[in-house]
């Protein structure tokens, strides 16, 4: 496989031939985040895109075809359109936090974007407890959502912030339970060694039973976490017109829309890292030929994949699904996936204790 | 009869009674009570379905008209009368006997001015309190300095009135709406869940309703006011604006009210046509609500997919009627304009068509876990309260009310027909849902046994270029899609009626609301509101 580590290792030694350490630091620390910034709103764009296609194939319609070659250009359009609409000021708003708000919850989708490995050597940083940063970061964006229903002076913002306040605190503890059991088999919580354990097989496969209960798991608890489809009761648009982003218009509103889907992207990456091998092909011990065909496709190519798929299944529930009432809603988490999970979490010890995992 | 004659005359002595279309027995004021509860609560009589209650300006004297039923046999009707003078117009109520009397007590108090006596919250309806002179009477002055436009907002009213008897005198009690600690939250009127502009004050702890206050009025066109100055073919274009889910069949029951007074026989085939497309409207209907239910619980795509389907129907209309969605196809003495070559064959290809997506209706959304949980239990309605507000239609033989016109006072062509009345008895969301789509069901069947059957001959009857009903009342009752639509026309013999009142069926069902709604959550409140379907237009006229 292509290793782009070999790439950036030979920019490094070229800059820090000709620059001292302070300006070779600060050159890759703008070009990292420059590339990530404009992987995010790309990414963001692509998925908006599928979306609408995707969503108009359920529903037995075109979705957008007009604008460009079978509507590719439509999300520019329409990031455009976010771009120059007013960002109406509010009345007795609580200013600060009131533009506070939108920045919480993309910057807490932000901050996950730099310890996802891409690809093979295209990971930002790669901590040692990549799991665990993974699952700390992203509880940030509850902060954003609860400061939005509140500084809107709105009942209706007001109680989908609340709604949303106790559903995403609740999943939370799902999908780090979830992700703690791919950890107890993989013995690392460092994202490239998760990575390179799955060379062989991916955990999926070499957990068996208790990783596939724990990938559903997560996929639920994600699927929860991202406000989105059977979940999406904080913004129920026929309920509580659009919730705790009621009040945002324009460029903010934008942010919200941009970070609930980035945070779908995230979800599936996530899971198709712990669980699906990440950027590794589809290996399996012992067929060699099919194994080196596997390795001709990039690793990018891998990755971006299966997260794809992951995202499929995100859109197709959430397009078929109507929504739980949230007593419904923390019902199943507490009472349903919570003790699932612990169970599961005691029987993939069980596992790696007597070795049972392929 | 003859025994409810004797049950009266023993209980008010004073009242007189005229046979006429019903029995029609007229009381003073005094008595009112007395009379409503002998009738309610008397094992014999039993009528405990208050179908219509028509407030009226008799030119010396003002009054109101109740037409009463039984919920045991909706043929056997009787009507009350009482007036009472200008001046000072007081009639006691009755909202505590039929708790459909409620809204329409405060109706009549809008448009009338005659207070309730111990009505629990007498305020005007559709009107704002601002507003001057009583729209109804006949003396109403309607130029535009009385009641200017008027553009400043002014906050909502948080208290209303009670006339109270007691020790003899009337007094005028000012009764708080609202606590000073409740959190009121609005929903509506722009809201994309209450189906048109409703708007809903509710009391909430938490997620839990307290109490909702119904605040309608916000399209309300005067259409009754606009009638009697209209002559009756130009009336029927009002009908399909009410509620413009059941255009058509609203408009046939105009028809028929003022075929019926002047004795217009309608061609077999007239009434085979207009059958037909009732009962298609009827399937648009329920398709409409069956997708926008299940779009305010969520699944969004179910919506796309009884689009799809009413698109199908809509394309029918619009071939042999010019429209889809107000259809402008019948009028006095039959149905505009003979049917379209293609009709017969559209509709056989569309049966088949219908019956396999009602199919996949039950597979992508009856069975699915979540939404069998958002609408199982949800919402409870009992037989009792459905009859005490006058709650009929699919929400009301949900409950076991068997109030299907259709069956028990067949109409039109309804009697060649052979279907079944769709009853069931858990009175929640469920049943509701699981009506409608049975609904269709049988509306196919009903459509299949009449389509190859239209009988040959005219599709109109002549009559008179200007059609002047007799003097008198008539009423109409037919079963809309939502309900009971009922047709009031008093004549003075002119061309134009002395007073014409329709008898909204979504009324009814919002009135019920707030009993159903307690202790439910706000995501219920939606459920609720999309299962009980009701189209604002139609109750606010």
């Amino acid at each position: 496989m292509f290793d782009f580590s070999i790439v950036t290792t030979w920019i490094d030694e070229f800059l820090r031939n000709y620059l001292p350490e302070f300006w070779v630091l600060t050159i890759e620390f703008v070009v990292v985040g420059v590339i990530l910034l404009a992987l995010y709103c790309i990414i963001a764009l692509i998925l908006i895109y599928f979306e609408r296609k995707i969503c108009a194939a359920f529903q037995c319609r075109l979705g957008p075809n007009r604008v460009g070659p079978y509507g590719s250009i439509q999300s520019v359009a329409d990031m455009l359109k976010m771009l120059i609409k007013e960002i109406i000021p509010i009345n007795h708003t609580d200013k600060i936090l009131f533009y506070l708000a939108p920045f919480f919850v993309v910057a807490a989708s932000f901050l996950t974007f730099g310890a996802i490995p891409f690809g093979n050597g295209l990971q930002a940083i790669d901590f040692n407890i990549g799991v665990f940063y993974l699952m700390a970061v992203s509880s940030l964006g509850v902060i954003g959502i609860l400061l939005a229903g509140w500084s809107s002076n709105n009942k209706y913002s007001m109680i989908g912030a609340m709604r949303s306040g106790a559903q995403l605190i609740s999943y939370e503890l799902s999908a780090g339970l979830a992700l703690m059991t791919i950890v107890v088999l993989s013995g690392n919580m460092q994202l490239s060694s998760i990575i390179e354990g799955q060379k062989d097989c991916w955990y999926l496969f070499q957990g068996h039973i208790p990783a596939i209960i724990a990938f559903i798991i997560y996929l639920i608890a994600g699927h929860a976490e991202t406000n989105r489809g059977p979940f999406d009761l904080p913004e129920a648009e026929s309920e509580l017109t659009a919730g705790y982003h009621t009040e945002y218009s324009g460029l903010q509103f934008g942010f919200f829309y941009l970070a609930e889907y980035l945070n779908m992207f995230i979800i599936a990456s996530i899971a198709t890292t712990v669980f699906l091998g990440g950027w590794m092909p589809f290996h399996v011990t012992g067929l060699d030929g099919f194994n080196q065909i596997m390795d001709y496709i990039p690793s990018v190519i891998w990755f971006f994949g299966k997260a794809f798929v992951l995202m499929f299944l995100s859109l197709w529930v959430r397009w078929t699904f109507p929504r739980l009432r949230i007593d419904q809603l923390l019902n199943l988490e507490w009472k349903y996936l919570l003790p699932i999970n612990m169970v599961n979490l005691l029987v993939m010890v069980i596992l790696v204790i007597y070795g049972l995992h392929f | 009869m003859e025994k409810i004659k004797q049950l009266i005359q023993a209980k008010v002595p004073n009242a007189t009674m005229e046979e006429k279309e019903f029995l029609t027995v007229t009381v003073k004021p005094e008595d009112l009570r007395i009379l409503a509860q002998t009738l309610r609560y008397d094992e014999s009589a039993c009528f405990d379905y208050l179908v219509q209650l028509i407030g009226v300006d008799y030119g010396d004297s003002l009054g109101v008209v109740y037409l009463l039923s039984t919920s045991k046999d909706l043929n056997s009707c009787i009507v009350i009368k009482t007036t009472t003078d200008r001046e000072n117009p007081m009639i006691p109520t009755v909202s505590d006997i039929w708790g459909t009397a409620n809204l329409n007590e405060r109706e009549v108090f809008g448009f009338f001015g005659i207070h309730f006596i111990d009505h629990p919250d007498m305020r005007h309806l559709f009107l704002t309190e601002r507003w001057k002179g009583f729209p109804l009477r006949k003396d109403y002055d309607a130029s535009k300095a009385q009641n200017p436009m008027d553009l400043t907002s002014y906050p909502m009213p948080e208290t209303t009135t009670r006339w109270v008897s007691g020790e003899g005198a009337i007094k005028e009690e000012k009764i708080q709406l609202f606590k000073d600690d409740d959190y009121v939250l609005n929903i509506g009127p722009q809201h994309p869940a209450t189906h048109g502009v409703l708007h809903f004050r509710t009391i909430l702890e938490g997620e839990i309703i307290r109490k909702i206050d119904v605040n309608c009025g916000y399209i309300h066109r005067g259409i009754e006011k606009l009638s009697e100055s209209l002559t009756y073919p130009q009336i029927l274009h009002f009908t399909d604006r009410l509620d413009y889910l059941s255009a058509h069949i609203n408009r046939h029951a105009l028809c028929m009210c003022v075929e019926k007074a002047a004795e217009i026989e309608v061609p077999r085939r007239a009434e085979y046509i207009r059958t037909i497309m009732d009962e298609l409207s009827r399937i648009t209907s329920h398709l409409l609500s069956w997708g926008c239910m299940c779009m305010d619980m969520g699944a969004l795509t179910a919506f796309i997919y009884g689009m799809r389907d009413r698109e199908k129907v809509l394309d029918i209309f619009e071939e042999t009627c010019g429209g889809r969605l107000i259809q402008n196809y019948n009028v006095i003495g039959g149905v505009m304009a003979d049917i379209h070559p293609n009709f017969v064959n559209h509709v056989k290809e569309f049966i088949p068509y219908m019956r396999k997506n009602l199919k996949e209706y039950h597979q992508i959304y009856t069975g699915n876990v979540i939404a069998r949980q958002r609408m199982i239990g949800v919402g409870h309605l009992s037989q009792e309260t459905a009859v005490s507000f006058a709650v009929s239609g699919p929400v009301g033989r949900a409950s076991g009310f068997h109030c299907d016109l259709r069956k028990i006072a067949p109409y039109a062509a309804y009697n060649d027909v052979e279907f079944k009345e769709i009853v069931r008895t858990e009175g929640d969301c469920m049943a509701r849902y699981m009506n409608r789509l049975d609904e269709i069901e049988e509306s196919l069947h009903i459509i299949e046994q009449l389509i190859d059957k239209i009988p040959d001959g005219e599709f109109c009857a002549k009559t008179k270029a200007i059609i002047k009903l007799p003097e008198g009342e008539y009423f109409q009752r037919i079963e809309a899609a939502r309900g009971e639509f009922g047709v009031y026309i008093m004549s003075k013999g002119e061309k134009t009626p002395y007073r014409l009142k329709f008898r909204s069926p979504s009324m009814a069902l919002v009135s019920v609301m707030d009993t159903i709604c307690q202790g439910a959550k706000i995501a219920d409140l939606i459920t609720i509101g999309g299962s009980m379907d009701y189209v604002i237009p139609d109750i606010d006229r």
